[in-house]
């Protein structure tokens, strides 16, 4: 009767674990949190690479704060939605906005996963767009259970501390609203002038 | 012994049918994912992967149709022949998690029609009012958005892509400018097809 018990229990349990991890992953990250374990196949072309500077890691899979940055912003997006259409332009401006600032650049780093994207459909979007980031596709959803299951175009900031632990600054759906404005915005939650 | 057994199995399979039960709602909300819909898309769940029987194969003449287009005007297959290929998208519904997400990335891929001498024509059974509201929140589309209303599914019948309650499968189907069906897909409902499926049967066009 005792082992029966002791099943009924371990199952019970077991559930429990299932659940609670699910349940823990249908919400976005939160500001002041920690940054879900997200792990991202290494870029294959040298633009890419280059840029995520991952030295070690830098073949095969990493992890979003193994990128050498101080802040990296992460853009949900879809290939199929057409509010990411619509702002692709203005996240590129961002980006040649960090690039030509000598005291931003490699320290703001961008990237965007593609949700219910295949690798094609993350290309279609970079070459229609000329995103000059690495974008990376998320075909089964996986990552975007992870963060919750947001509605895209999606932004989540990520400070990366040099003891190797991060901290969430920005959390937000929708458009990034004015660049300049955005990036004023992260420069003071990053705490990087 | 045995007994505990059983009823090891027992609590094991009951277990497991609740973590279907409390995973399927979730993994559903991964659809209608673009902000542009905001919280109007009517989720029906998880539906039964494809529920009409075709009644058409590659090789056959695509039967000739025409439908009203949003945009007005009147749209028939017939006007194609010889001059385009034609890629017929259906889709089940408007205002729905994964057909919201797939006639704007169609939207961003006119170069690739182009580029194979095609035209897209998106069909769903919905009325021209539904759709010109739906389709307005996608920006403007480039293909005619034509409405299968009425008589009702008049046109996905004669294709066999009528579900049994009415709305129209996820379908693709490519016919050539001699109006002869080369490729057809009839995806499962809840998922979108991959664009690359697309594009290959795109290129096998002379």
């Amino acid at each position: 009767m005792k082992k029966i018990a002791a099943c009924w229990l371990v199952v019970i349990m077991l559930l429990f674990a299932g659940v609670s991890s699910l349940t823990a992953a249908s919400s976005p990250p939160v500001v002041g949190g920690t940054l879900p374990d997200i792990t991202l196949p290494a870029p294959k072309d040298s633009v890419g690479k280059n840029y995520l500077d991952l030295g070690f890691f830098g073949f095969g899979t990493f992890k979003i704060p193994e990128i050498k940055a101080k802040v990296v912003i992460i853009e949900i997006f879809s290939m199929y939605c057409p509010y990411c259409q619509r702002e692709a332009p203005n996240v590129n401006e961002l980006y040649a906005k960090i690039e030509q600032d000598p005291a931003l650049k490699g320290k703001i780093k961008i990237i965007g996963i593609g949700a219910g994207n295949t690798s094609y459909e993350v290309g279609t979007f970079k070459n229609k767009y000329n995103v000059p980031f690495p974008l990376f596709a998320d075909g089964d959803y996986v990552i975007h259970k992870i963060v919750g299951e947001v509605r895209t175009p999606y932004f989540i900031g990520v400070k990366l501390n040099p003891d190797g632990t991060n901290r969430v600054i920005y959390s937000k759906l929708g458009a990034l609203g004015g660049v300049d404005d955005f990036l004023s915005t992260l420069i003071k939650l990053s705490e990087l002038r | 012994m045995k007994r505990h057994g059983r009823h090891f199995l027992f609590v094991l399979l009951a277990g497991m049918s609740l973590l279907i039960f409390v995973y399927a709602p979730v993994s559903q909300a991964a659809f209608g994912l673009s902000d542009a819909f905001k919280n109007n898309i009517y989720n029906p769940g998880l539906l039964k992967p494809t529920d009409s029987v075709l009644k058409l194969k590659v090789g056959d003449r695509a039967p000739n149709f025409a439908l009203k287009a949003v945009s007005g005007e009147t749209v028939s297959l017939r006007q194609y022949r010889g001059k385009k290929n034609v890629v017929i998208s259906f889709v089940p519904a408007a205002w729905t998690p994964v057909c919201s997400d797939q006639w704007p990335g169609y939207n961003i891929v006119k170069d690739i029609f182009d580029k194979h001498d095609a035209i897209l024509l998106g069909i769903s059974v919905d009325n021209i009012p539904t759709l010109f509201s739906w389709t307005n929140q996608m920006g403007n589309l480039w293909f005619p958005v034509l409405s299968d209303f009425w008589p009702h599914g008049k046109v996905a019948s004669m294709y066999g892509v009528l579900r049994a309650d009415g709305v129209a499968e996820r379908a693709l189907i490519v016919i050539d400018k001699k109006g002869i069906i080369r490729y057809i897909d009839v995806h499962d409902i809840n998922k979108r097809p991959p664009l690359e499926d697309l594009v290959k049967e795109l290129e096998k066009l002379k």
